[in-house]
């Protein structure tokens, strides 16, 4: 488990991060949501060390990261697996290459074990065949199937996803999130997704947390949303007609008691 | 300002060497990346050398010829005048400053559109020091490697001042061959190779920190090539004069 306590991150004279308090469990998919600006991929870069905080404590199973030396912090990283926006593939190296990339920097391996392990990887993200590839050479679901290979080669007891579903159509986001979420808890992950994407949220939600103007608005599960009465998490959750009707059908059913 | 901004990027510049040369995370891997480097940033710059320095000795040649007209300064002066030319600076000085034309911008480019994509951050978050694993076999192969094309750079030119007395008649051949032989003075050899070890760190150190400290997206990935170019081409005329001064004196 991931404990956020009372995270405050300032750049220059604007505080971006007003005193943050959050956990994210294991085995649990836990979604962090907010409007552009609200500071949320702030709060992720300082989850992965990217950034330091002012003031708080980041605690990882209880080791506050935050007081980490450098060399203490490389350990904690050899658990974190991270899935980038643009997927952040290495440009030089195969779609095998890429996932065999931290077994080849960490693991004492041999070539045939590090060859296998990528396979089980590269099959388990239903990518078989593409293992000669070359990250130019495939889709943008593709690419990002491929980094989540490569962020589980090391079985990470962490796993970071920043916008996962960005710029994908929508059932290609529907299967990236059935994935990421199977992936969570088949090996039991911290799974911490940075979205914006309101399938991801109502569809693998587990632990949501809303974060508006840098402070913690509101947190819940998928189903809390339909009935929460936040009116910043509304606004933003059912901004569209769509998702306004989704919720009126789905009070309507629990009136009724379904 | 111009003052704070350059003292405040030379301060960047050091803590980016600190961290370049420290001990690669995995040895194998820094191997690997150097020869990769060397075939990258060496072998595929021969050609780009050879061209050059062909037609940099026939024109070195031909203008030797044209400007000693006196009957009293003898013809093997050409042959002599184009290889102090071609060792002393040509070798050396300009074929670093092209090399930071074409090897500064590659690297600038590659590590600029890792940081821009991610890449970087994807190591460091692996627990990488990206600085390291990526710039250290660069840095390392080109420094390592660079006499090579020095000492092709120095035996291109001499052979194409050789050819165009063989194609036009400036000069006989055995005149010229007789010139680049006489008064020979080893150290001058010697002054280009060290000269250029100077060069090649300057090019591939200040090409990878540019590139490494992009932010933005493909048009500042584009002005940090060109700032590097700048910065490397302005470094090495002022090493040039100040290696030239401590080495020749």
């Amino acid at each position: 488990m991931i404990e956020v306590k009372n995270v405050i991150k300032s750049f220059e004279d604007k505080t971006v991060l007003k005193g943050i308090s959050a956990k994210f469990y294991d085995g649990k998919t836990n979604l962090i949501i907010g409007q552009s600006g609200s500071g949320k991929t702030v709060l992720v870069k300082n989850l992965v060390g990217l950034l330091k905080p002012d003031s708080g404590e980041i605690l990882y199973d209880g080791r506050d990261i935050t007081k980490m030396s450098p060399g203490q912090m490389k350990e904690i990283r050899k658990e974190i697996g991270m899935l980038f926006q643009g997927s952040a593939l290495f440009d030089s190296e195969t779609v095998e290459g890429n996932v065999m990339f931290p077994l080849k920097m960490f693991s004492d391996m041999s070539y045939a074990e590090m060859k296998e392990r990528a396979e089980f990887c590269i099959h388990r993200v239903n990518l078989d065949g593409a293992n000669k590839k070359y990250p130019s050479e495939i889709s943008g679901g593709m690419q990002k199937r491929v980094a989540i290979a490569r962020a589980i080669a090391l079985n990470p007891k962490y796993l970071f996803c920043d916008e996962p579903n960005s710029g994908l159509d929508p059932e290609t986001s529907i299967l990236i999130d059935e994935l990421l979420s199977d992936i969570t808890h088949e090996y039991g992950i911290t799974t911490i997704i940075n979205t914006h994407d309101m399938n991801s949220v109502l569809g693998i939600g587990e632990n949501i947390i809303f974060i508006n103007k840098g402070n913690l608005e509101w947190r819940g599960t998928s189903k809390d949303v339909f009935i929460s009465d936040n009116k910043e998490l509304n606004d933003f959750v059912f901004a569209t007609n769509l998702f306004k009707n989704a919720k009126s059908y789905m009070l309507q059913e629990l009136k009724n008691g379904k | 300002m111009l003052l704070q901004n350059t003292l405040n990027n030379f301060g960047t510049y050091c803590l980016f060497i600190w961290r370049v040369f420290s001990q690669p995370d995995k040895w194998s891997e820094f191997f690997r990346r150097y020869i990769s480097e060397v075939v990258k940033l060496v072998i595929d710059s021969i050609p780009l050398v050879i061209v050059i320095s062909l037609f940099i000795g026939a024109v070195c040649t031909i203008q030797m010829k044209l400007n000693i007209m006196s009957p009293l300064i003898p013809m093997y002066t050409v042959g002599l005048a184009t290889r102090e030319i071609i060792l002393l600076e040509f070798s050396s000085s300009i074929l670093c400053l092209i090399l930071a034309g074409k090897v500064g911008s590659s690297i600038t480019s590659e590590i600029g559109t890792m940081r821009v994509t991610e890449q970087i951050d994807a190591l460091e978050i692996m627990g990488i020091n990206s600085a390291n694993f990526l710039v250290l076999p660069k840095i390392v192969a080109f420094v390592t490697f660079i006499p090579v094309l020095v000492v092709i750079c120095m035996a291109t030119s001499l052979y194409g001042g050789y050819l165009i007395t063989i194609l036009t008649s400036i000069v006989s051949p055995e005149t010229y061959l007789y010139g680049i032989q006489t008064l020979f003075n080893e150290w001058y050899v010697w002054y280009a190779l060290i000269k250029s070890l100077f060069f090649a760190f300057v090019i591939s150190s200040v090409a990878s920190y540019f590139g490494y400290h992009v932010t933005g997206g493909a048009l500042q990935v584009g002005k940090a090539s060109t700032n590097a170019v700048v910065t490397s081409s302005i470094l090495i005329l002022l090493l040039d004069v100040i290696l030239t001064n401590i080495m020749l004196q």
